[in-house]
């Protein structure tokens, strides 16, 4: 929608081809911009409407919101137009390309507030479900609201938001080209973290689906939708700019995550709203086709948003930082396919002797466990990438950290197939395990990969030589990996002991605890685990500092190292 | 690494891949392909292979109460940390009641079963206890259940059931293949006053909701609340199939 051209340009005949301008050379709206005023100024009137006649006061607050931030949006267009001149910013200067950064810099600091909200809500519930009383019986601020605010704000708003971010750099930068659209990538951008403010305001406030990792409720799914289709084309109109004849393996990846994300979102969450002015809708599956489905987008929320997408972060950014090309072309494109092909299978694991009928079961188990081996072809690629460049582990944390997270990611990946195995999961499932197991996946790789790329990215977006300090990232490192060890070793024990407990009999052939005795045993776990997540959030916290430092720093320095980079050649 | 001179006379298959990495049109095309196939091989049978979901009487859609009870369920979230799916495991099916049938939760909407058991499980916890017990239980559970990490929650009882979409509730689950008939969507509003009401007429809640718990639950008759409604569903929760009369070979998948 922002790929202007002059409507009646052909048949003036004149060369007024430049976007933005008219014949005479003076500045004119462009079809994007008049076009999503139009659209916006609508949606604040149809906004209004809704909120007047909304049956409930928190469904009606969105609705002012989303009105305002539409009006919002109808001012910043206009503004924009005002301040900017008559042409739009050209692809190319001098020859090199005009790349377009200014959404790739908001998102990268979206992604730092969040994932600092994120993991604070983390280490609160951690806490609620060691000391009760911190539930403070209201309705916003329990558990049962807060740990869904807790997994989207890590999961969408932090990696989502490191996702839009990367994508956006690694395209442009792949493909040599400036990232197509004049307002598109900005509404992306914006529109993503609006819908993570729905979002997010909606649990607090008892709107929500009730499916996990799917929570928001059918009109902020709609908007998703909405800024999800445009994100795929800017991408792609991104790739069809470029001046390399071949698409880079990162891109292939994002592409992917795009993709199926896109047919995850609406398979699951299908769903007729009670009325236009009820933020309430049921879903269009019911039971065991619900579950099913459920998992098959739950699974693939992990396999897609948080593997393939990060994975493509990994393909880009671990070869840049080591400066070294991806160790292996072929193995890039055997695990490229066979991870997306076989992820996707995996969803029944979560339903082990669930009411899903067996075959089902069996299907995802074994699909999970054959899932090991992409899985560590996508780890060996990325570690053996160091191959030559070991020894800068020793001296650069920033590439340490993203070492290290291909390392968790392929425990995490060996983790995963060992608990799909049925007669594991019924020891596992419903345990604190599993969140351990999940904790290893997304603290461990997902954000350390996520961190390793955002200290890259400060740094070049900014252009400044180097971060404010390599000292606070190495303290960053430790304190968090040492909380990533309480965490996950604590959550282990919790899960396996209380799985234990609840099958254990006595000589008499009585089961031997009540359920309430394996609650309280979980007690200084649960601590233990709260602890380590306060070392995450620490962690974070000097990044953040460590972050603002640099990009205060004065000097600017020539840190545009793109060009020379030999691993950008593209996967050939 | 060749580079792209030699991969266009190369015949090998690595070099085919370069199709794909030179056109992103059929690199998008490939990936939907592949990611569509494991998802149709998984979902689509559970929707006409019949024996997904076993043959059981006394299986009915909620009655109005319980899934005004049932919304407020999904909206704190109990979810997290319980779940309604009894495994055929030993100690389960000790502990918590004959396991889950998928029959069970058939007009589920959306399904419930949960992923993690932070409290216990719920698929039959209907009367197991006293409607006085969950009254307690929920508005401060650590007066009943001293050891218990779950939150307080006594606005429930303090807030009045918001009863204004119930028809709609209703309707749009018949759309979705709900047995609600015409006559329930009609008398929806009546229905739920009347299951919280022991003064009611009970003949026709029973005729429309067979077997559906009719008295006031919250031990408050003044007011239709929050906990009224919770409460009915959580008592209704695995109590409708008679396990002494269902035969668990009929259904062997």
């Amino acid at each position: 929608m922002s790929q202007p051209n002059t409507p009646g340009a052909e048949f003036s005949g004149s060369g007024a081809t430049e976007p933005g301008v008219d014949q005479s050379g003076r500045k004119k709206l462009t079809f994007g911009e008049g076009g999503l005023a139009i659209v916006f100024a609508f949606l604040t009137v149809s906004c209004i409407t809704v909120a007047a006649k909304a049956t409930d006061p928190a469904y009606a607050f969105h609705a002012y919101l989303s009105a305002f931030a539409s009006l919002a949006t109808v001012f910043v267009i206009f503004n924009r137009y005002f301040d900017r001149p008559a042409a739009l910013p050209p692809l190319e200067i001098d020859g090199k390309p005009n790349y377009n950064f200014g959404p790739v810099k908001f998102a990268t600091l979206a992604a730092m507030f969040w994932g600092i909200a994120g993991f604070l809500v983390g280490v609160v519930i951690a806490f609620q479900l060691a000391f009760p009383v911190l539930n403070l019986d209201l309705p916003w601020t329990a558990f049962g609201r807060l740990r869904p605010l807790h997994t989207s704000a890590v999961i969408f708003a932090f990696g989502g938001n490191v996702l839009l971010a990367t994508s956006f750099y690694v395209v442009q930068r792949t493909s040599r080209a400036r990232l197509a659209g004049y307002l598109a990538p900005w509404f992306v951008v914006l529109g993503y973290n609006f819908f993570i403010v729905i979002a997010g305001t909606g649990y607090l406030l008892g709107i929500t689906q009730g499916k996990e990792y799917a929570e928001p409720e059918w009109y902020a799914d709609l908007w998703l939708t909405v800024v999800w289709v445009t994100y795929l084309l800017v991408f792609l109109a991104t790739l069809w700019r470029r001046r390399e004849p071949h698409i880079y393996v990162a891109n292939w990846f994002y592409l992917a995550f795009i993709v199926t994300i896109a047919m995850l979102h609406l398979g699951n969450n299908a769903s007729i709203p009670v009325s236009v002015f009820s933020p309430k809708s049921y879903i269009v599956w019911s039971g065991v086709q619900d579950a099913m489905v459920q998992w098959w987008y739950g699974h693939n929320a992990v396999g897609f948003f948080l593997t393939a997408g990060f994975l493509a972060i990994m393909y880009y950014f671990i070869p840049k930082r080591a400066d070294r090309p991806v160790y292996s072309y072929r193995l890039s494109i055997v695990h490229f396919w066979a991870l997306i092909f076989i992820y996707i299978w995996a969803g029944p694991h979560h339903l082990h002797y669930t009411a899903l009928p067996d075959w089902a079961q069996t299907l995802g188990m074994t699909f999970s466990i054959i899932l090991w081996m992409p899985s560590w072809g996508g780890m060996i690629n990325g570690l053996m990438t160091l191959s030559g460049a070991w020894d800068k582990l020793r001296t650069d944390p920033v590439l340490r950290i993203m070492v290290v997270s291909v390392a968790f990611y392929g425990m995490s990946t060996f983790e995963g197939p060992l608990m799909s195995v049925k007669s594991v999961n019924s020891l596992s499932h419903y345990t604190d395990w599993t969140i351990g197991h999940v904790h290893s996946g997304a603290l461990g790789w997902v954000a350390y990969i996520s961190f390793g790329a955002i200290y890259c990215l400060v740094p070049w977006l900014w252009k400044k030589r180097e971060l404010y300090s390599l000292r606070l990232v190495n303290w960053h490192f430790w304190i968090s990996t040492i909380g990533i060890v309480f965490y996950i070793s604590s959550m282990w024990v919790a899960g396996i002991l209380q799985g234990l407990m609840w099958r254990a009999y006595t000589s008499l052939g009585f089961l031997e605890y009540s359920f309430i005795e394996t609650v309280e045993a979980m007690h200084p776990f649960y601590l233990i685990r709260a602890v380590g997540g306060v070392l995450f959030l620490v962690g974070a916290l000097l990044m953040a500092f460590n972050l603002y430092m640099t990009i205060r720093e004065p000097g600017a320095a020539e840190a545009d190292s793109g060009v020379r980079n030999p691993s950008l050649v593209p996967a050939e | 690494m060749a580079d792209a001179a030699a991969t266009k006379k190369s015949t090998s298959i690595w070099a085919r891949h370069a199709f794909f990495e030179r056109n992103s049109i059929w690199l998008l095309i490939g990936i939907l392909l592949v990611v569509a196939i494991g998802g149709l091989v998984e979902i689509v049978p559970l929707f006409y292979l019949k024996s997904t979901i076993e043959k059981v009487s006394g299986v009915r859609p909620w009655t109005p109460l319980e899934l005004a009870g049932r919304n407020i369920y999904v909206r704190e979230g109990c979810y997290n940390c319980h779940s309604q799916m009894i495994r055929p495991l030993r100690d389960e099916v000790e502990r918590y009641g004959h396991y889950s049938l998928a029959a069970e939760s058939m007009y589920d909407r959306p399904f419930q079963w949960g992923s993690k058991r932070t409290g216990p499980d719920l698929a039959r916890v209907g009367n197991k206890y006293s409607d006085e017990w969950q009254r307690q239980h929920l508005a401060d559970p650590r007066s009943v259940v001293p050891g218990s990490i779950m939150p307080g929650y006594p606005f429930l009882a303090q807030t009045r059931l918001k009863t204004g979409e119930i028809a709609a509730d209703l309707k749009v689950n018949a759309v979705l293949g709900v047995p609600y008939s015409e006559e329930m969507i009609a008398d929806a509003l009546a229905d739920l006053h009347a299951q919280a009401d022991p003064n009611a007429d009970a003949a026709a809640l029973q005729k429309r909701y067979p077997g559906a718990q009719q008295r006031d639950f919250d031990g408050n008759p003044k007011e239709l609340t929050e906990a009224d409604a919770l409460i009915a569903y959580l008592q209704a929760l695995g109590t409708m199939v008679d396990f002494k009369l269902y035969d668990d070979k009929a259904n062997i998948r």
